[in-house]
């Protein structure tokens, strides 16, 4: 109602007021996500150093896994971007291969991630170790728990795309997933960086 | 079987107090009264059809207050049962185990259940009448946001007859509340209680942000907003800003609980100081929350019943915002006595001093407008006049306390309980009052008794003042919070409190018998503008139709309906009425939350497989929505025009 802008125009996902108040709630859903995050953020640095009798950080983590885990995070997100580039020109069958890709991505850095939580267990650094480990544990879990999330979402999405193609809101919907699938690689980029390249040398 | 009925016995339900056993046969009669009642009246279809699948945030809104005067009762009773318990020294009313239980359930349904409740009902019902819309923004997530709350406050309530309610204080400070000195389900219930009503909040501010930004009528910019919505809009900002905070601390020591990790414990170098931290993180935004809507909603009545515009509403806006920012620095102020050391105490002492200012150039900006102001007195004009002068009284011992180095001698006494109760009651009830009142006959057609309103308004002031103003002097004396039998000499001031605590009970029931009797005998309104409004939720008809402006007006300048009133414009222009699309009712938000509560019943006694259980009907419930495609219906021209021309007796 309020600046009632061409509505004919511009990307499909914008033609309707529905849809830019769900791309505009999403935003703002994301902000409540940067707070809950730099919440978990804030706990781990408290909790950095805090490993009682468990293995330290410098110990456990390794360079090759996390930059794998990283390199398959951040091509997802350049494919997902391709994704909703396909989209706005239009090809459902564009948009639907470089989703695909990118849920295989995201797949393959749940199974790193996976499989780093079992070794870490393995080698006596879990959730009941110590207060850093749990802060570790909680904020990298979570972020892992978002990406699991979002590669559901993203699987009903393509189940909805190809029931019904490009309309105002499937490409809403892919456009609002896009969002969120990029906002969990800056989450974890700032991961790379603060837990894991800190943790390796100090 | 015997395993089981010990288990019963023993763990699962409350067993050997009198009160509680008398709690659960009338919570036992209430609950087969309902059922006979909606039986016998066959109101069962009527229920879910109008009420537990609306969309309608008109319905929401009513079905939030309803609610938040049921906790009102609730935590009211317990702060009575507090009273009772420390009027006399050696009371033996209730022993120290449940007078730890009943100050915990008091603060955190007054806070969580009763006070936010009650202004985001108002809230819902308000917003988009004063913005010209037809909803919210996000009318489903505004059921699920309603049902979440309804089913955090349900899960947090049982406690007391399940399992033993939370006794650590509304501030669950660790490592009291954690699983070493606390073992069983009663933390857990606090702390998925708040967890499940926190996931409502945070997409209420969600979706109250979006309305207020994209959903207003041609022509009202931002500052011609009403200033309660200018209020709410601030207010869901920092709603969006500081619940994942509390979302996050609850999380975390909910791991801590149940799956054993060490964020708050005192093994495996965990450090109980940070839930301290995470806690006022949200919790003084928190209190900011429930406090500027009620702002807003005493510049409503003020300038309504001073008959002129408000006096500064630019200021009003800007302090406004600046107490929102100042809300996240002040944390600290909550525990000087914890150590921070000098330099850490002095800025947040600073910080919380600042608050002052903003706080008192609102104070002014009420008293200006009602400088030269041809006042009415009636109930909520009364609400708002004795919030003044009380609300300065907790102001101000607010910044006594706000001083570090003072602090240390005031810090959890009684001196705290007056402060806080004169912020919060002076504030934020005598806020809800006000606000109900006046926006009585709009949302039910009739005006509540003035009379009874004014008896009820008389009792509860004076009770309030009575009960609390002498709390600041036990604080003095040193009384210390939470204590559960008082010294010999706090005797006179603590029977005075005690009977200041008759009075508001007595005000609360004229309030509510008011309720009740207005049903019955006050006029009906027969047009919109019971109180000679000024913003345009009184330009709709009343009762308002569920898609509340037929035609949506342009609007002109600030006090929209002022300006219309002086034109003779109305919401309903024949000429102008279009088809209006309106969202499909839907019962999943009921449905998923109730899962919600059963996954997290299931969390509380920690039986994993029941969480699974629960969790598992969330996604499936979120999966159906996914898939639910359906675009609402429209409103044909002939029903709007019926209705409307109903509603106004045939004019124009």
């Amino acid at each position: 109602m309020s600046a009632d802008t061409d509505l004919t125009t511009g990307p499909l996902e914008y033609r309707s007021h529905e849809g830019r108040m769900n791309i505009l709630g999403f935003w703002i859903f994301i902000g409540a996500e940067v707070a809950l995050f730099s919440t978990l953020f804030a706990t781990y640095a408290v909790m950095f150093g805090r490993t009682g009798d468990s293995p330290v950080p410098a110990e456990l983590f390794e360079l090759p896994m996390v930059l794998i885990m990283t390199f398959l995070l951040l091509t997802s997100s350049f494919t997902c971007g391709i994704a909703i580039h396909e989209m706005r020109r239009g090809s459902l069958k564009g948009l639907l291969t470089w989703l695909a890709i990118t849920l295989v991505l995201g797949l393959g850095f749940l199974g790193f991630e996976i499989y780093e939580f079992v070794h870490y267990i393995h080698e006596g650094a879990s959730l009941q170790s110590s207060a850093f480990w749990s802060g570790f544990f909680l904020l990298t879990g979570t972020h892992g728990l978002h990406v699991l999330l979002g590669i559901s979402w993203a699987t009903l999405l393509i189940v909805q795309l190809r029931q019904r193609g490009l309309t105002p809101v499937t490409s809403r919907k892919m456009f609002i997933v896009g969002l969120y699938w990029h906002f969990l690689d800056v989450i974890w980029i700032f991961i790379f960086t603060s837990v894991y390249l800190i943790g390796m040398v100090v | 079987m015997e395993n089981f009925i010990n288990f019963l016995v023993d763990d699962f339900f409350v067993t050997g107090e009198p009160l509680i056993y008398g709690a659960m046969v009338s919570m036992a009669l209430v609950s087969i009264a309902i059922v006979f009642v909606l039986t016998y009246f066959k109101k069962w279809g009527y229920l879910w059809r109008e009420w537990l699948t609306t969309v309608d945030h008109k319905k929401i809104g009513i079905m939030y207050i309803i609610a938040a005067i049921a906790m009102l009762f609730r935590g009211g009773v317990d702060g009575l049962m507090m009273r009772i318990q420390l009027t006399l020294p050696g009371m033996e009313f209730l022993d120290s185990q449940h007078y730890n239980e009943v100050f915990t359930t008091h603060g955190t349904i007054m806070i969580i259940f009763m006070a936010m409740p009650f202004l985001i009902g108002l809230m819902n019902y308000i917003i988009p009448l004063q913005i010209g819309a037809r909803d919210v923004a996000f009318p489903f997530l505004n059921a699920v946001s309603f049902w979440s709350f309804a089913f955090g406050a349900l899960l947090f309530n049982i406690s007391f007859v399940i399992g033993g309610s939370p006794d650590a204080g509304w501030t669950n400070y660790a490592p009291m509340a954690g699983e070493n000195l606390n073992p069983g389900p009663s933390q857990n219930y606090y702390l998925m209680g708040l967890q499940v009503a926190g996931i409502g909040t945070l997409a209420t501010g969600i979706n109250f942000l979006v309305t207020i930004l994209k959903m207003r009528a041609p022509g009202m910019k931002m500052m011609r907003l009403p200033i309660f919505t200018w209020s709410s809009l601030i207010t869901s900002i920092i709603i969006v800003f500081a619940f994942p905070i509390l979302t996050v601390a609850l999380a975390l020591m909910t791991v801590d609980r149940i799956f054993g990790s060490h964020f708050f414990t005192l093994t495996g170098e965990g450090m109980p100081m940070m839930w301290a931290n995470l806690f006022w993180l949200w919790g003084h935004p928190e209190v900011y929350i429930v406090i500027l809507p009620a702002f807003g909603i005493f510049s409503e009545v003020i300038s309504t019943f001073a008959r002129k515009q408000l006096f500064g509403y630019k200021a009003m806006v800007i302090s406004m915002v600046i107490i929102a920012g100042l809300s996240f620095v002040v944390w600290v102020h909550h525990f000087f006595t914890m150590g921070s050391g000098a330099a850490v105490n002095s800025f947040f002492s600073v910080t919380t001093m600042l608050i002052a200012v903003p706080t008192g150039v609102k104070i002014f900006n009420w008293l200006g407008t009602m400088y030269k102001g041809r006042i009415r007195f009636d109930t909520p004009m009364l609400w708002s006049l004795a919030f003044i002068p009380c609300f300065v009284i907790g102001g101000v011992t607010g910044v006594m306390l706000a001083m570090a180095a003072a602090d240390y001698q005031y810090h959890n006494t009684y001196f705290l309980v007056a402060h806080f109760h004169y912020v919060l009651i002076a504030g934020t009830v005598f806020g809800c009052f006000a606000g109900l009142t006046f926006w009585y006959p709009k949302m039910f057609g009739h005006k509540m008794n003035e009379k009874l309103g004014k008896i009820s308004f008389w009792f509860f002031m004076i009770g309030f003042n009575v009960c609390f103003l002498p709390m600041y002097f036990l604080g003095f004396a040193g009384m210390p919070r939470r204590t559960y039998t008082i010294e010999p000499e706090w005797m006179p001031l603590s029977v005075t409190a005690s009977v200041g605590a008759a009075l508001m009970a007595i005000g609360f029931a004229v309030f509510v018998y008011n309720i009740y009797y207005s049903f019955r005998y006050s006029p009906r309104e027969t047009q919109g503008d019971a109180w000679d409004g000024r913003a345009l939720e009184w330009a709709t008809t009343t009762p308002v139709p569920y898609y509340n402006f037929a035609t949506v007006p342009k609007i002109e300048g600030p006090e929209a309906y002022w300006i219309m009133k002086s034109k003779g414009e109305t919401t309903y222009d024949k000429e102008k009425v279009e088809p209006i699309h309106m969202p499909s009712d839907s019962g999943i938000p009921f449905i998923m939350m109730a899962f919600m509560f059963v996954g997290s019943f299931g969390l509380v006694w920690e039986w994993i497989w029941m969480a699974i259980a629960g969790l598992i009907g969330v996604l499936v419930c979120m999966f159906i929505r996914s898939f639910d495609y359906d675009d609402g219906f429209h409103v044909s021209v002939e029903e709007i025009k019926e209705t409307e021309e109903k509603a106004r007796g045939g004019e124009k």
